[in-house]
């Protein structure tokens, strides 16, 4: 018999898909008749889901120039240093 | 995930995106080639970056520093990994030495005791109300995603945001951070359920019934 405390510990294999096809027989049929763990298993998938559905935004312009001057320089000063 | 296919020593994601030719064009120097790799990547950088020292005068070093080392490690590339794992690899050195600078070492252990069990962190238990992505603006949420990971420790947040934002292996995760794989995965599941409680205090279904395991 898989216990709320079970599932709560396999619930990042679970997640990451990793657990042997009968434990995970086991934790399905548990979230099925448990209406906390299925809970929090759909509450943390969307915690993850959130996060990774977020695009990474536009470097401010400032911040872009700055990098692209440093890298600039270090290009410049290799390429000087090779002289072939 | 996508399944890759293999292709020798080389990942198979990076052939297929042209990445391989980028790579090598940059490892001899050509300055044109580095800098669309900068493109490429220069967002993903400096998010990670940001999210892991919580400092913008850090991660805008970081942002740079990174760039600046994979130029001149490049010639030592070898293709074995992709090109933004390695890039990534850069990247997260750098935090932690920005982290640790900035704090006691004894706050950035990436190694700590936990004690903790999971159930412990898990109290608030309800459905979210609707998808948040349609009831908040972009900004209002990004506020809140924000605020909720510069509430983890630094080794909770580093380990989420490598596995869970950059979607590194548990395997390649566990190497950057001189970590064993259970702790990699212990560190991460209490890093889910921390931040799974805390949005769930804002975005939870008003006036339903509250569940809990108590
Ligand atoms: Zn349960």
């Amino acid at each position: 018999m898989v216990t709320c405390k079970d599932f709560l510990r396999e619930l990042g294999e679970y997640l990451d898909e990793s657990t042997d096809p009968e434990l995970r027989a086991e934790l399905d049929r548990h979230i099925n008749e448990c209406p906390n763990c299925w809970v929090v298993l759909d509450t943390t998938k969307k915690t993850i889901n959130i996060y990774k559905g977020l695009e990474a935004q536009p470097l401010p312009e400032r911040l872009r120039a700055r990098l692209m001057e440093a890298v600039a320089k270090k290009i410049g000063s290799a390429s000087n240093g090779h002289d072939c | 995930m996508p399944s890759e296919p293999a292709a020798g020593n080389v990942a198979g994601a990076d052939v297929a995106s042209g990445e391989v030719l980028l790579v090598e064009r940059a490892r001899q120097g050509d300055a044109e080639a580095f800098s669309a790799l900068i493109s490429k990547y220069e967002r993903r950088v400096y998010r990670m970056a940001r999210q892991i020292t919580q400092n913008d005068e850090d991660a805008e070093d970081v942002l740079q520093d990174t760039f600046l080392k994979a130029y001149e490690h490049l010639p030592s590339f070898q293709g074995q990994s992709k090109f933004y794992t390695w890039l990534t690899r850069i990247a997260v050195n750098e935090s932690l030495m920005k982290l640790r600078k900035r704090k006691s070492d004894r706050t950035v252990s990436l190694d700590e005791n936990i004690e903790t069990d999971e159930e412990s962190i898990v109290r608030e238990i309800a459905v979210w109300d609707g998808t948040p992505e349609e009831r908040y603006g972009q900004e209002e949420l990004r506020a809140i995603l924000d605020e909720a990971i510069q509430s983890l420790k630094p080794i909770f947040r580093t380990v989420f945001v490598l596995r869970d934002v950059e979607e590194m292996s548990t395997e390649e995760t566990a190497e950057m951070l001189g970590l064993s794989i259970a702790a990699v995965k212990s560190r991460l599941l209490r890093a889910r359920l921390q931040l799974r409680e805390k949005l769930t205090r804002i975005f939870k279904r008003k006036g339903d019934q509250i569940l809990g395991y108590v």
